[in-house]
């Protein structure tokens, strides 16, 4: 059998994912994510945090929540229905990050989780500081424009 | 091309265990096993170190149920997943035994009980011999894969590895159970680098040992109770049943797959099945072998399946391979009328 044929057979047999499913839930649970992001927000205000710190510490919350979450070993039982909807939001960068803390740590805290730590969340940071870099160099002529 | 060994001098199956965690304790065959620790820790404070306990557990298992102590086993053959084996290595290293380890990923129970066979077969003094295989889904999460309390969605082609090991004792002479013949596997290409469907990738090498072993052997398939492959899944198993369908028409309805018969397919989250060289290594001993000795099947053939690959081939795009080793098991009650 040639690898076309194999490969065919293998796509007849394997079932996709449920995208409309996976659509909804992960509406549903990253809208929720967002809800308790804004009524914290609402919390913080009138607290009487101006509205930029509030922003911070909605977002220092939310992490906080999530690597609670993740170290109780209650996030994976969630993500695994919520797909996009845990994962896109901070909370799935504090997941990424404190479970590969967790796991790291039998190896020791310098080259376990010292050198660990960012494995799965690195793509991340590197890719958020690049772009981060691109948009800056646009703001940039973008003001020398005149902008 | 001559694969088939037929084993001359009598070679048995002395004894047996299974050794399982939390989910297969939950699944169907969990009454079965020996033992099963329902925090998957066995007692040790790293996952690695727990699989390797495991492993322990059941051959010491196996040992006493046999009555017989570590000083007459004259070779271990074993096998995990861990990177360089090491479970089998630590875990084993207490009972002081000639060890020999190897590495076949899924297909490990069979070429371990295979390889045994084969150096008895081949030695005339030889009268006892161990084998061992064992898989952690948290050692092969960590390994292979993600963080274990990483949140992610897995494919519905996706496996679960199983946290299981099983031990078996060979011994000379007529028993129960015997192995009869042994036919290594080929490395066959799975023409997928799609890490989360390694049964289909692996499907496609069981059929090569299958075919070649009824086209060499020229065995009638109503000869054989069973054909089990070891952890296909749903997916695999589809793809080898069409298949045997067309080439081997009469041994699709023979197939079961030890990945789908260790969890409940409908409650438990395994998605496509079980996996890891563990599932078919607890299925043996807990299912099959019992249903040997007691004659309820008579003669079957028993393929561990293995994916070939690592998690830098996948990333490099490299497709996985498969390999499927077949042994013949015959239920004593049979051959001894």
């Amino acid at each position: 059998m040639n690898s076309e044929a194999k490969k065919q057979l293998i796509k007849k047999h394997s079932p996709g994912s449920s995208l409309f499913k996976d659509l909804i839930l992960s509406f549903i649970f990253g809208g929720g994510i967002c809800v308790i992001g804004q009524l914290l927000f609402e919390l913080y205000t009138t607290l009487g945090l101006d509205k930029k710190l509030s922003s911070t510490v909605v977002t220092v919350t939310l992490i906080f929540i999530a690597a609670l979450l993740t170290a109780l070993g209650i996030f994976d039982k969630i993500a695994k229905h919520a797909g996009a909807g845990t994962l896109v939001p901070v909370t799935g960068f504090s997941n990424a990050v404190v479970s590969q803390a967790m796991d790291a740590k039998s190896e020791g805290y310098v080259l376990g989780v010292g050198a660990k730590i960012y494995t799965v969340a690195g793509p991340v940071i590197l890719f958020g500081l690049l772009s981060g870099v691109v948009y800056g160099v646009i703001y940039y002529i973008y003001s020398l424009l005149g902008g | 091309m001559k694969r088939i060994t037929k084993i001359n001098s009598d070679i048995h199956f002395k004894s047996w265990a299974a050794v399982g965690g939390y989910e297969e304790r939950r699944g169907p065959l969990g009454e079965k096993f020996d033992f099963c620790d329902m925090s998957d820790k066995f007692g040790q404070t790293t996952w690695e170190i727990a699989e390797a306990e495991m492993g322990r557990v059941a051959l010491n298992t196996a040992l006493s149920k046999s009555g017989l102590s570590h000083s007459d086993i004259e070779l271990l053959v074993a096998g995990d997943l861990q990177n360089q084996c090491v479970a089998s290595s630590t875990g084993l290293s207490s009972f002081g035994i000639p060890f020999l380890g190897i590495y076949g990923a899924c297909s490990t129970c069979t070429e371990s009980i295979m390889t045994l066979s084969a150096f008895m077969n081949s030695s005339e003094t030889m009268q006892m011999g161990g084998a061992v295989t064992s898989s952690h889904n948290s050692a092969a999460e960590r390994q292979f894969r993600t963080p274990i309390e990483y949140g992610g969605q897995r494919a519905p082609t996706a496996q679960w590895t199983s946290t299981a090991a099983g031990a078996f004792i060979l011994c000379r002479g007529r028993g129960d159970v015997m192995i009869t013949e042994y036919m290594p596997g080929r490395i066959v290409d799975g023409s997928t680098s799609d890490g989360a469907n390694m049964g289909g990738a692996m499907a496609f090498a069981a059929f090569d040992s299958i075919y070649a072993y009824f086209e060499e052997s020229g065995e009638n398939p109503h000869n054989i109770d069973a054909i089990i492959t070891g952890d296909l899944g749903r997916v695999g198993s589809d793809i080898l049943r069409e298949m045997l369908s067309k080439e081997l028409p009469g041994t699709e309805a023979l197939h079961n797959d030890c990945g789908l018969l260790l969890y409940d397919m409908k409650n438990q989250d395994a998605h496509s099945g079980a996996s890891g060289c563990g599932t078919s290594a607890s299925v043996l001993a807990c299912h099959f072998l019992p249903m040997l000795a007691e004659g309820r099947l008579r003669r079957i053939l028993f393929l561990s399946t293995g994916a070939l690959m690592s998690p830098s081939s996948l990333l490099q795009g490299e497709n996985i391979y498969g390999i499927a080793p077949l042994i013949r098991l015959e239920s004593g009650k049979e051959t001894n009328k």
